[in-house]
């Protein structure tokens, strides 16, 4: 049984079941939007431009979205311990995590090709290439939210309080490429050039790389039992 | 009373000996900073209190950096002494953290007329602090022993490599200001550059201070860790 | 000496605590091909913890569990040789029996699936079904297709935890005609139940366990009563 096959088997199966009622999906759009809604209405429209809040906005937005979608990914596998009959199956542990991630990337990339048109829309950014490379930042930050995410939703969802662990867990290790990931969009919408950009991107890259492999490693602890 | 609960009061005597000499050190080096030690020049008596802020950081990171390694070696060796031992330390940097962020803002206060600045050590306590925090939240939502070592661990070792990355971002924030290295004194936010590295008469007391502070470190971990393997033991005395 | 094929579960000195609670205390086990064992005894005795053990859902403290001359724990290979059902269903609500079945067959590496997905839905009665959602279906359907999702990929040591519990007669019935079937092509199978009565029949061999340990193990009786009676005297010991 390869490895691929069973990560993509697990990632498609997740995917469908999101698919057939959507609440993951809509709950953090709806949280998307909500963000952008309140900081523009609380913004004090004398003393702070549009353009200056526009970064915070946009991270503050898919950093929170990320984490209410994250939960779903090991809630579903509770009902009818649906989880053993994965770990019964004759797949390595490291592919479960895999697919996992996998399916928790799709679904916070879909929202955010949901928010990021929005954001540009409400914060009257002007859609150039810039967008592309807003997009490229939100990809790498997506990975590095959702890479200690899925292990610790897996941690989480042993608990009595999964949904309100699994933030507290979660915020320190979300800091980081929030920081990233916000000075890069900085940079990008002042129209800085390249090269300021690429030291931010490496350093997301590195935060991803690093966490990705760590969790990958430590799954299979977490399974454990 | 067995041999193993004789072992564990030794370990107990011994941490709290050790502990009753970080706490000399510590009160040596009031007296060496209050009695001995000359005001600094740009801020006066209140930089006094670089000598217990940076041993301290060190001493919660430290505290971390070993909750890290013994959940690493707890997931491949264990044993379950290795749990008490993270909890131990983890109970030890929380502590350190609550003293830093208890004292940072009084410190602000008088430099720089702000309660709270995001100034680089109390930055990057705060973050620690919200790691120790989750770590604790996670082990008190555990019933179960092995898994609350098990998971400990797990996140453990995430927050442990995690600590360069807050580095990394507390630095990169407060890039346009000069960093405060060991030995220069911490910078106000508004100055363009910051003085010359300390001379000897005022770094004396931040190096004994750094020895004090660890030998507490040492000895609170010492004494924890030995109550901690009394209840382990009592609990399963109970259990028969 | 004719080569004695080698047992399907082979236990050593297995133990299990659970904190402080020993939930199988040095168990030595021997099961050869095609026996059907039940597994009995009061609650809290260690069954379930030992289905856990041979199934490799759980790493024993002590001693050791082979299927198959493997170690399943930690050993994902291993695992294609046992199908595990119990009043847990493993199924998912939002998929469709079919569909259910097919993400098994995948993490299972089951060639040619949808053959082998047809022939346990037909066995099952579950193609009227196939493309009704799970959790639609009724608990005796569901049920069904649990049965059908463990024994798809032709496990040769069937793990059967409390199957009857909660199960109409229909599905009972059915489970009781599985269990013969599978037996017939030469599989094992572990039953824990505490109805014996259910597959009194078809066990070849009955092994009590009391607190941890094993108090009873013999070629089963031909007659309910006279073992009803035997254990009784053995749990009041």
């Amino acid at each position: 049984m390869s490895l691929r096959r069973a990560v993509l088997a697990i990632a498609a199966k997740d995917l469908r079941i999101e698919w057939r009622h959507r609440t993951a999906f809509t709950s953090a759009i709806v949280f998307a939007v909500l963000v952008l809604v309140v900081f523009i209405f609380a913004r004090d429209e004398g003393s702070v431009s549009l353009a200056a809040l526009a970064p915070t906005v946009l991270w503050v937005m898919l950093a929170l979205a990320t984490v209410v979608t994250l939960n779903r990914a090991f809630l579903l596998e509770r009902e009818h311990h649906a989880l053993e009959g994965i770990l019964l199956a004759p797949i390595s542990p490291v592919a479960l995590f895999w697919g996992k991630w996998l399916a928790n990337l799709a679904l916070v990339l879909v929202v955010e090709l949901v928010a990021i048109p929005l954001w540009v829309l409400f914060f009257n950014i002007t859609p150039d290439l810039r967008i592309l490379g807003t997009g490229a930042v939100a990809i790498l930050a997506a990975i590095g939210f959702t890479a200690p995410g899925t292990l610790f939703s897996a941690i989480a969802v042993r608990t009595r309080f999964a949904e309100l662990l699994l933030p507290v867990l979660l915020l320190p290790f979300v800091i980081p490429p929030l920081f990233f990931a916000a000075q890069a969009t900085v940079r990008l919408l002042e129209g800085a050039p390249v090269s300021d950009l690429i030291g931010w991107l490496r350093l997301l890259a590195l935060y991803d790389i690093a966490f990705l492999a760590l969790a990958s490693i430590l799954f299979p602890a977490v399974m454990d039992q | 009373m067995s041999p193993a609960s004789d072992a564990i009061d030794r370990v107990i005597r011994r941490g709290r000996a050790i502990m009753v000499a970080g706490l000399l050190g510590v009160a040596a080096v009031y007296v060496l900073s209050l009695g001995f030690t000359p005001p600094e020049a740009s801020q006066g008596l209140a930089f006094k209190i670089l000598y217990v802020h940076a041993p301290s950081a060190w001493a919660m990171e430290t505290a971390f950096v070993m909750v890290g390694l013994t959940g690493a070696l707890y997931l491949w060796l264990g044993d379950r002494r290795l749990d008490v031992f993270a909890e131990a330390s983890a109970t030890v940097g929380m502590v350190f953290g609550a003293i830093l962020l208890l004292s940072g803002p009084i410190w602000g206060k008088t430099i720089w007329g702000a309660w709270w600045v995001w100034d680089p050590r109390l930055t990057f306590t705060l973050l620690l602090y919200l790691l120790f925090a989750g770590y604790f939240a996670l082990r008190s939502a555990l019933s179960d022993p092995v898994e609350r070592a098990r998971f400990g661990a797990v996140i453990g070792i995430m927050g442990t490599v995690l600590v360069p990355f807050i580095h990394l971002t507390v630095y990169l924030f407060r890039s346009q200001h000069p960093m405060p290295v060991l030995g220069r004194p911490p910078c106000p936010p508004d100055s363009p550059n910051c003085a010359p590295a300390l001379p000897w008469v005022l770094l004396r007391p931040l190096l004994l201070s750094f020895v004090a502070f660890t030998t507490l470190y040492i000895g609170f971990v010492t004494t924890r860790y030995g109550i901690g393997l009394r209840r382990v033991e009592e609990e399963s005395r109970d259990a028969g | 000496m004719t080569p004695l094929r080698p047992p399907v579960v082979e236990v050593r000195g297995l133990g299990r605590r659970f904190g402080h609670v020993r939930a199988l205390r040095s168990v030595d086990l021997v099961i050869g091909e095609g026996e059907v064992l039940l597994l009995s005894g009061p609650n809290g005795a260690g069954k379930s913890t030992l289905l856990r053990l041979l199934a490799g859902l759980t790493r024993p403290d002590t001693g050791t569990v082979r299927v198959l001359e493997r170690a399943l724990h930690g050993n994902p290979q291993g695992r294609s040789a046992v199908g595990f059902l119990s009043h847990q269903t493993f199924l998912y609500d939002d998929l469709t029996a079919r569909e259910n079945l097919r993400f098994a067959a995948t993490l299972h590496g089951i060639e040619s699936a949808e053959r082998e997905i047809a022939r346990v839905l037909e066995a099952a009665g579950l193609l009227q079904a196939a493309d009704t959602r799970a959790g639609v279906l009724s608990h005796g359907l569901q049920q069904r297709l649990a049965i059908a999702r463990a024994t798809l990929h032709a496990p040769a040591l069937l793990l059967l935890d409390e199957p009857f519990s909660g199960l109409d007669a229909l599905a009972a019935d059915l489970l009781r005609r599985t269990i013969a079937a599978e037996c017939a092509r030469g599989r094992t199978v572990v039953c824990v139940t505490h109805q014996p009565a259910e597959i009194w029949e078809i066990a070849t061999r009955i092994v009590v366990l009391d607190r941890g340990a094993v108090v009873f193990d013999a070629p089963r009786p031909p007659l309910l009563d006279d073992f009803t009676a035997t254990y009784r005297g053995l749990i009041a010991a």
